[in-house]
């Protein structure tokens, strides 16, 4: 059986698809059999991201309405073996999806994957809603500014409200705070909520902390999931971030401000 | 198998149906007929017009054994019927009692209270008079919620009061008719007596409420001072208006 995990945050533009790219990859390098699903019917983003935007052939919603088989519709990462990709559908909206039809591929990918990473589209409407609906385990992708808490700690309440594990009296879905684009200068000067505001507001166990960092646009631009790039602070973070989902003991980096050297301060910028 | 048509084509002349009808319920509560008798009066006397010839339930299940013996029902009865009301039935009562009172033509009802007197005539052991009713969980009255109350959930204690023991986000709102205790941080809506009871208070542990209300009366946090932010307080009303008190 795999283990359902969605990423979601309910407000837009905080790092949703990258942050499922990175924890996808991230599983399938450790050896992990991983399948990420990009829940954004209309708007696909995941196969840019991920870098196989040319090898889209058939579609998530294909594979629902039975015009695809699932092993069509998957493409299998370059880079990785044990990593495959479900892309979304670009000419279609999000009422192309069905609960049963989620159910039937979610069943079916559990038999041959050890993980299924969820890629959820913003808001709360359906596409979220069904992205989290079979979830065991939810990533909080949260900017540190007040919306998106806000709208991370609704999205918090619809889980533990409106999905499976909720409706039939589960065990209640396990939540994991990621706060991303965070920048302890700005911190400090009092420009942005701090890691312990936010623990505060939404009471949450902290998967990690993402720093803003460069290296995610080029990551994005050129195809490649930050977390391949282990030069760079954002990679090295999704990488901690992967072990800690695993299990492993990671001190929380980035959080503070690095203490730059006298060369560092003369020239400012990395 | 002959059919008789006339049964099926005629329209039915009775039908039987279960339905509930409130009737008045004579407790008696002494065994003294001159005592009913007079009180009775006063009573009636209070809305003649409502009581003129109406149906009544004689209850028995409210007298010692003793009193019941010494209880004469026939003179209980003329004695009500001599005030223009008209027993429809009767409960409780010793088995000669409700003998007699069916030889009126008065139903003997079941009492839900107290076994009939028949059977506790069979019932060699001597039953308690009456049973200590069980505890009742503090659940059926009060709701409690251990998880945090997260923006755009709502929370309603119907009939009762409300323990969150985890926080109440912004956006959120928990309502209660009775109380509502809170002990974590307070940041959504507490409404405590929604349904206009203004005795319900809220207590938390830290409140930063974005409303608050009692019974209707209500305050948003503009304006509001940060002293009473992590401290224990209250919130009642007083003369109209919401007293945030720390305890």
């Amino acid at each position: 059986m795999a283990r359902i995990i969605v990423v979601t945050s309910g407000k837009g533009g905080v790092g949703k698809t990258t942050t499922s790219a990175a924890i996808s990859m991230g599983l399938a390098l450790r050896g992990h059999r991983t399948v990420v699903i990009d829940f954004d019917i209309g708007l696909r983003n995941l196969d840019l991201i991920m870098g196989c935007e040319r090898r889209v052939v058939y579609d998530f919603v294909n594979v629902i309405n039975n015009e695809a088989s699932l092993n069509q519709a998957l493409i299998k990462d370059k880079r990785c073996e044990n990593l495959f990709i479900l892309p979304a559908s670009q000419t279609r909206d999000k009422d192309a999806l069905s609960l049963e039809g989620v159910e039937r591929i979610l069943n079916e990918l559990s038999e041959n994957y050890d993980y299924i990473v969820c890629d959820s589209p913003a808001g709360i409407e359906r596409g979220a809603h069904l992205a989290m609906y079979f979830a065991d385990d939810a990533i909080v992708v949260t900017n540190p500014e007040v919306s998106s808490v806000r709208d991370s700690d609704r999205m918090l309440g619809l889980l533990a409200s409106k999905s499976r594990r909720a409706e039939q009296n589960q065990e209640p879905i396990r939540e994991y705070l990621l706060l991303t684009r965070y920048s302890p200068q700005r911190v400090k000067l009092g420009e942005m909520l701090s890691v312990d505001d936010v623990q505060e507001i939404l009471s949450l166990h902290l998967l990690g902390v993402i720093p803003e960092s460069k290296a995610v646009l080029s990551a994005s631009n050129s195809g490649n999931p930050v977390v391949i790039d282990d030069k760079s602070d954002a990679g090295q973070a999704y990488q901690d971030v992967v072990s800690r989902y695993l299990g492993e003991e990671v001190p929380h980096r980035f959080v503070d401000e690095e203490k730059k050297g006298f060369l560092g301060r003369l020239f400012g910028g990395r | 198998m002959s059919v008789n048509p006339s049964q099926n084509s005629s329209p039915a002349a009775v039908e039987l149906k279960s339905g509930s009808i409130t009737l008045p319920i004579l407790k008696v509560y002494s065994a003294d007929i001159a005592d009913i008798d007079q009180q009775l009066q006063q009573k009636l006397g209070k809305a003649p017009e409502f009581f003129r010839n109406a149906p009544i339930i004689i209850d028995l299940g409210e007298l010692t054994d003793d009193q019941k013996q010494s209880l004469d029902f026939d003179a209980l009865l003329k004695t009500v019927q001599g005030l223009a009301l008209a027993p429809a039935g009767m409960r409780g009562g010793t088995a000669e009692q409700q003998k007699l009172a069916q030889a009126e033509k008065i139903a003997v009802l079941a009492d839900v209270r107290t076994e009939s007197a028949a059977d506790t005539a069979t019932d060699k052991k001597p039953a308690p008079r009456r049973a200590i009713p069980p505890p009742r969980p503090i659940t059926a009255t009060t709701k409690v919620i251990d998880q945090p109350v997260r923006s755009g959930q709502r929370i309603y204690a119907s009939g009762g009061d409300l323990i969150v023991l985890a926080q109440v986000s912004p956006g959120a709102e928990i309502m209660a008719d009775g109380n509502i205790h809170v002990y974590g941080s307070l940041r959504g809506r507490a409404l405590a007596g929604v349904q206009g009871n203004l005795e319900a208070r809220i207590y938390c542990s830290d409140l930063q409420a974005q409303l608050i209300a009692i019974g209707g009366n209500y305050r948003t946090n503009e304006g509001e001072d940060d002293s009473l932010k992590g401290k224990l307080v209250q919130v009642y009303l007083q003369d109209d208006a919401l007293v945030v008190e720390s305890l």
